[in-house]
């Protein structure tokens, strides 16, 4: 992977820009029938993508009786938050709402800690073993989590850890590819911003948290956020390792308490839009800096 | 938190008097991996060993039977034909998800770098889906899929066609999770390749229109070639990605109808967690685990005999 272009790219986030309206004016000015043909494919695409959230919301907004009439026509009973009041104040929403904020919470704060932590291990110091060590953290990246759900659960059983928080959230801690992209990163920070700090009499801790945080924070955000949609997002952990109601994750109650709402569609189409929002609101508060996450890190999730 | 540390170290440094750098022993640095390596080492390699232990007997969820069986969970799993339908459906998913989902998201990132402005909005549309968890995008996705009411069928009925059974139809719900599945998911190649695109220097442009390329020519000629790096990267991870695949099937459709929508991982679960079989379970996993690291390796191999 090229680290340098990407990480090139995610420090000149305005020159990139203004470099490529220039380029869009540039290309569409030569053709028309291309332009329009081009212009026509993307308001297709896009409202293919948009529908069937659009679909969703606006079933949300519905009485029960026209959420289960014919999907396009007005409803007759008027638009209505009814489905929402009815979701919040009788359902567990509220409660695995919760839920999932204090598991993502802790998975992104210990995630990105202990991360961190290895990554200016790995590339600032000097010690027995490093370098075996990294290679298998490196190996490890290939290891499918998935298939071992098996010995995890069967693990966390021994460590009588089912159906407690600490069971969720500690399993999601270990992410060899954050290591990666940080030690990629501060691969990149000047030696000789440490040596000063070092004569001063800095030890490494410190060294670590007043010079290399700060100058790292981009990439600490990008990695943060992250871990944080991966969090929020994990389905099949979650799971597995719990049957307490009271701990269920919103992607898990969502999905296994079914008939929750007997079949009241606007009411479980005004869950899942309320499930979706967190994520929304950080996109869109975050959306430069997970664009530019996305480009320096080129990692996977699904 | 970082943020009040990093506040108070300088003023709570000591005045200058050691100008020892040696106070930074050689090998202290092992101390910041520690952390990490604990976790490392309960959560994934102990499970990958015990997992392979496992393997070997004839382990319960319910916890009777742990004697040692050796390879008989293996020769099993080879006998078994879910075990092979399953990976026939992991392996149709993957061909049918991996192409469109690295074509598609080319021409939508492409689309959205030469079009319309409001960039912000297209990239929106098209990235929103990839932040919905799985359940919200199987509730809604069922309900477009309901026979009935569900917004596909009722436009199919009403354009005068039969009802199709998008998720209770052999055959046709391979189909409805391939296409929830790009719907989903398209959004992360298309920022991908977004950013990749955005990464041509102008100049290589200039010089083509000088030379009096043509919108298609400049497509094929610059465009493609500069950002084969990203494609070469984005088939990868979309290869090893699909053939993951487990939460929209068992949401959709529990891998039914018969089996025609099992996956290996759908498999894996269904043995395990259904059928209490541990120890087989864990033996599927390993020889999914092995094809797995065959066709990285295969990729890694092709993927480093094109940049030479």
């Amino acid at each position: 992977m090229s680290t340098q272009t990407k990480i090139r790219a995610s420090r000149a986030p305005k020159a990139t820009r203004a470099q490529n309206q220039r380029t869009s004016a540039l290309t569409i000015g030569t053709s028309k029938g291309w332009t329009g043909g081009a212009i026509t494919a993307l308001i297709l695409l896009a409202l293919m993508w948009v529908l069937p959230i659009l679909w969703g919301v606006t079933t949300s907004l519905k009485s029960e009786k026209d959420a289960a009439g014919p999907p396009l026509s007005a409803p007759s009973e008027g638009w209505t938050l009814d489905a929402y009041i009815q979701v919040l104040t009788k359902g567990e929403i509220p409660r695995w709402m919760f839920n999932s904020f204090f598991v993502a919470v802790a998975v992104t704060v210990l995630t990105v800690a202990i991360s961190a932590l290895a990554a200016y291990g790995f590339s600032r110091t000097e010690f027995r073993g490093r370098k075996w060590l990294f290679a298998l953290t490196i190996a490890s990246i290939m290891v499918p989590g998935q298939i071992l759900i098996v010995p995890l659960f069967q693990q966390m059983n021994s460590m009588r850890l089912t159906d407690t928080f600490a069971g969720i959230i500690l399993p999601q801690i270990v992410a060899p590819m954050m290591v990666f992209i940080m030690k990629n990163f501060f691969d990149t920070i000047p030696k000789e911003l440490e040596e000063a700090a070092r004569i001063d009499g800095a030890g490494r801790m410190r060294i670590f948290m007043t010079i290399i945080v700060p100058l790292s924070r981009p990439i600490l955000m990008a990695v943060s956020i992250f871990v944080f949609i991966g969090a929020w997002n994990n389905f099949l952990w979650p799971f597995i390792v719990t049957n307490n109601p009271d701990l269920l994750t919103l992607p898990v109650g969502l999905a296994t308490v079914k008939n929750a709402y007997g079949v009241q569609y606007a009411q479980s189409m005004a869950s899942a839009i309320l499930a979706a929002l967190p994520l929304m609101v950080v996109f869109a508060l975050f959306q430069r800096q997970i664009v530019k996450g996305f480009a320096t890190s080129g990692m996977g999730g699904q | 938190m970082n943020t009040v540390l990093t506040e108070l170290a300088p003023s709570a440094a000591p005045p200058i008097t050691q100008k020892t750098p040696a106070k930074v022993r050689k090998g202290s640095g092992f101390w910041f991996v520690v952390p990490f390596l604990i976790a490392f080492a309960l959560f994934l390699l102990w499970p990958i060993v015990s997992g392979l232990w496992m393997s070997l007997t004839n382990q319960s969820l319910t916890g009777s039977g742990t004697g040692f069986t050796g390879l008989s969970n293996y020769a099993e799993a080879l006998g078994d034909a879910a075990v092979w339908q399953s990976l026939w459906n992991t392996a149709v998913f993957t061909i049918a998800t991996a192409a469109p989902l690295v074509v598609l998201s080319f021409v939508m990132a492409y689309l959205v770098y030469v079009g319309l402005p409001g960039q912000w909005l297209w990239r929106m549309s098209f990235f929103t889906p990839y932040l919905l968890p799985v359940s919200v995008v199987a509730a809604l996705w069922q309900w477009m899929f309901q026979p009935g009411f569900g917004l596909i069928n009722s436009i199919l009925t009403q354009l005068g066609f039969a009802e199709i059974g998008f998720l209770d139809q052999q055959g046709v719900a391979m189909f409805s999770i391939v296409l929830v599945t790009i719907w989903w998911t398209v959004g992360f190649n298309f920022l991908l390749y977004l950013s990749a695109l955005q990464n041509i220097p102008d100049h290589v442009f200039e010089a083509a229109q000088l030379d009096g390329a043509g919108p298609w020519r400049r497509l094929v000629s610059i465009i493609v070639p500069m950002v084969n790096k990203t494609t070469v990267m984005i088939v990868m991870l979309q290869i090893l990605a699909s053939l993951k695949v487990f939460e929209q099937i068992y949401l959709l459709t529990s891998g039914g109808p018969r089996g025609s929508t099992r996956s290996v991982l759908e498999y894996i679960y269904d043995v395990g967690f259904s059928g209490y079989r541990l120890g087989y379970a864990s033996a599927i996993s390993y020889l999914f685990f092995a094809l797995i690291v065959v066709v990285a390796v295969v990729q890694l191999r092709i993927m480093n005999r094109k940049e030479h």
